[in-house]
């Protein structure tokens, strides 16, 4: 079934951003940006304060609380459930409390049980369903693409415009596809996936387009870890990535709390099954990757596409033709405090961190814990692991990851951002290198002067054996 | 919000790529519930460096920031915008942005204009000669002139005419309301919400 808002059968052969959009236009005149529906609407205590002062200024409500959600995540502590120690932090997670209050929007806050990362709750509560719109003031909003919605992160002046309107007038992107062909090889991951792919792309190189993620080996993914790959969407420029939802899609979504039941499920079902690229729909630029080809990859510099096979070495910036490329180069170099030519796998760490809306979820939980079950975080080592929300974290303690982690010499935390943004307790001192699961190795991301590789889970367990950066297959 | 036409003024020159919106502003200074005060976070981890441009006396007055390839990408932080704002920048000319940090500058009056590479190679050589050289950015003519030169840039034509009329997005959507409504009332009664009932 491919509808349009006017009701009639589209023409000709459509990708499946192109379904998605169509079924959210309000209004499309051809002279201003199209004016676009959103569905779901999430809230964190940073980039809402000044949207609800926005709304107050002129008077106005929430237009659909029902299609709004707000969680405390940013700047909470993961040592404990009660005390926000910094001022600061209080005042801004104590303003989303007062707001919510005020506005009438639903809230999980610090200790509550639903409480955890924005796009680690949505999807979590059944809130995140195929064919939606889905906006946060939060680049990583792209998560939430993993189910076949249009999702993407905005600003404050966007979180205003959406709490005022429940629309965003939006350009519409190209569309792009980057298909991922043959299986991942064993101890590939998604976090593998897509840090390869943000290596070829650079940083800028998605940017103006929705790319859709297809191909055997995304086919092959979980949920987690397609939630992985559409996460990092926007550390290539991506408007938004997502992935055509399949029985697997359903089969997550079906039994969660906002979940359709009886006839809603069966009516909802045959929608999200035509969402699908058409056959002969025609992307703007294609990908096209060889999953066979790929191996564990980490980053070496500043920024995501700086990014390597740990069994390769850090590039030489020589090696650039690009004059600014190359001082790019030599600025990450220096700041990371790495030579030219030092293999990965010879980089030793201070922290691993375990955790983030990229890999917080259960399934990473796992795959840490089976690399480090049995073994020792090494001497010298602080290993966090950080579960994405409350509920993942009480399903890993029902399977007993939490024991595998803190016998390990781990440390088991409550759920938040924690060491992924410097905003919390949580970050790295002057020099300290992590091997870390979030998403961003920019300068000071972690803390000021800390030095970040990105890795994914298994890759991140077996570093905190190695204590150095190694994959499961050296230990 | 006021209305952006053409700005004329010095320029820093920021030989970087890759400024994403981190650096910008890092998170420790996104603590604040207003949308200003944020000029002290602006570029805060390269601010100890006394050589790093921005210390430089010669560039103190700059209005208009040069700057690199893929600026503002990553978070969403409308911060970044706040603190450029604040400490006084009225323009940013680099060959790309990230798309977020984009949309947000034009919301607040930012102007943000693309140049491809070499036109930015000769901006950074004309104000490091001689940091009093003034440039403009028009939007009007969809131009940026310095020295008897000039490089024409693409504007979006809507986002063009919000600026320069100063217009407010709500405002502008909410002419429409009568088709939000309607919208409303053919959504399918089984998407999610996060209510029993609708407020």
């Amino acid at each position: 079934m491919s509808r349009t808002p006017q009701g009639t059968e589209a023409t000709r052969p459509r990708t499946l951003a192109e379904k998605v959009w169509d079924d959210h236009v309000v209004r499309s005149d051809g002279e201003q940006p199209d004016l676009l529906y959103i569905d779901l609407h999430l809230l964190h205590e940073v980039t809402s304060p000044q949207a609800f002062d926005g709304l107050r200024q002129a008077g106005r409500k929430v237009r659909r609380t029902d299609l709004t959600l707000a969680t405390e995540d940013h700047n909470t502590p993961t040592d404990n459930l009660f005390t926000i120690a910094d001022p600061t932090s209080r005042k801004q997670i104590e303003t989303l409390r007062a707001n919510c209050e005020e506005f009438g929007v639903r809230i999980h806050s610090l200790g509550d049980a639903e409480q955890g990362v924005v796009h680690v709750v949505g999807p979590q509560l059944g809130l995140t369903q195929p064919g939606m719109t889905v906006v946060c003031g939060d680049s990583h909003t792209s998560t939430h693409g993993a189910f076949g919605s249009i999702a993407f992160g905005i600003g404050t002046s966007e979180v205003e415009h959406v709490l005022a309107t429940q629309t965003l007038p939006q350009s519409k992107p190209k569309t792009m596809a980057v298909t991922v062909n043959g299986s991942l090889p064993e101890g590939v991951s998604a976090k593998d996936l897509i840090l390869k792919v943000i290596s070829i792309t650079g940083t800028g190189g998605g940017k103006g387009h929705i790319v859709e993620y297809r191909g055997q080996a995304v086919e092959e993914l979980s949920m987690e870890g397609r939630m992985t790959v559409c996460n990092m969407s926007i550390e290539w420029g991506a408007k938004a990535g997502m992935i055509a939802p399949d029985e697997k899609t359903f089969a997550y979504v079906k039994g969660r709390d906002h979940a359709p039941t009886g006839e809603d499920w069966d009516a909802a079902v045959a929608y999200w099954r035509g969402l699908k690229t058409d056959e002969g729909a025609v992307f703007d630029r294609e990908i096209v990757i060889d999953a066979a080809e790929l191996s564990p990859f980490v980053t070496w510099g500043t920024n995501p596409g700086q990014g390597v096979e740990l069994s390769g070495a850090v590039p030489d910036p020589a090696a650039y033709e690009d004059p600014i490329e190359r001082s790019t180069a030599e600025n990450a170099l220096a700041y990371m405090g790495l030579e030219a030519g030092t293999p990965m796998r010879e980089v030793g760490v201070d922290v691993v961190f375990l955790g983030s809306c990229t890999n917080g979820r259960i399934e990473d939980l796992r795959a840490a814990a089976e690399v480090i079950k049995g073994r020792k975080v090494a001497d010298g080592v602080n290993m966090m692991v950080v579960p994405g929300s409350a509920r993942v974290r009480e399903q890993a303690m029902a399977e007993g990851l939490d024991k595998v982690f803190t016998e390990a010499g781990a440390d088991w935390r409550f759920a938040g951002c924690s060491m992924c943004l410097g905003m919390n307790p949580d970050q790295l001192t002057p020099g300290q290198r992590a091997a870390s699961t979030s998403n961003r190795n920019f300068e000071g991301r972690q803390g000021k002067g800390g030095r970040t590789h990105l890795v994914s889970p298994a890759v991140a367990a077996a570093t905190a054996v190695a204590g150095r950066l190694a994959g499961p297959a050296d230990l | 919000m006021e209305k952006v036409t053409t700005h004329t003024g010095t320029a820093l020159p920021l030989r970087r790529s890759n400024v994403d919106t981190d650096q910008i502003i890092p998170a420790v200074y996104l603590k604040r519930v207003t949308k200003t005060g944020f000029e002290d976070g602006l570029f805060a981890e390269w601010r100890d460096d006394p050589k790093f441009v921005l210390n430089q006396d010669d560039f103190r007055d700059a209005t208009i920031l040069i700057a690199g390839t893929e600026f503002g990408t990553g978070s969403s932080r409308e911060h970044a915008v706040w603190a450029l704002k604040d400490y006084g920048f009225k323009a940013v000319v680099a060959p790309r942005f990230g798309d977020i940090f984009r949309g947000n500058s034009l919301k607040n009056g930012l102007l943000t204009v693309e140049l491809p590479s070499e036109a930015v190679e000769e901006l950074w050589g004309a104000v490091e000669a001689d940091p009093t050289v003034e440039v403009t950015v028009d939007l009007v003519e969809k131009e940026v002139r310095a020295q008897g030169r000039s490089w024409a840039f693409e504007f979006d034509d809507f986002a063009r005419w919000r600026l320069m009329e100063g217009l407010d997005d709500v405002a502008l959507t909410l002419r429409d309301e009568a088709r939000i409504a309607a919208f409303e009332s053919n959504r399918d009664a089984w998407r999610p919400r996060t209510l029993p009932s609708a407020a």
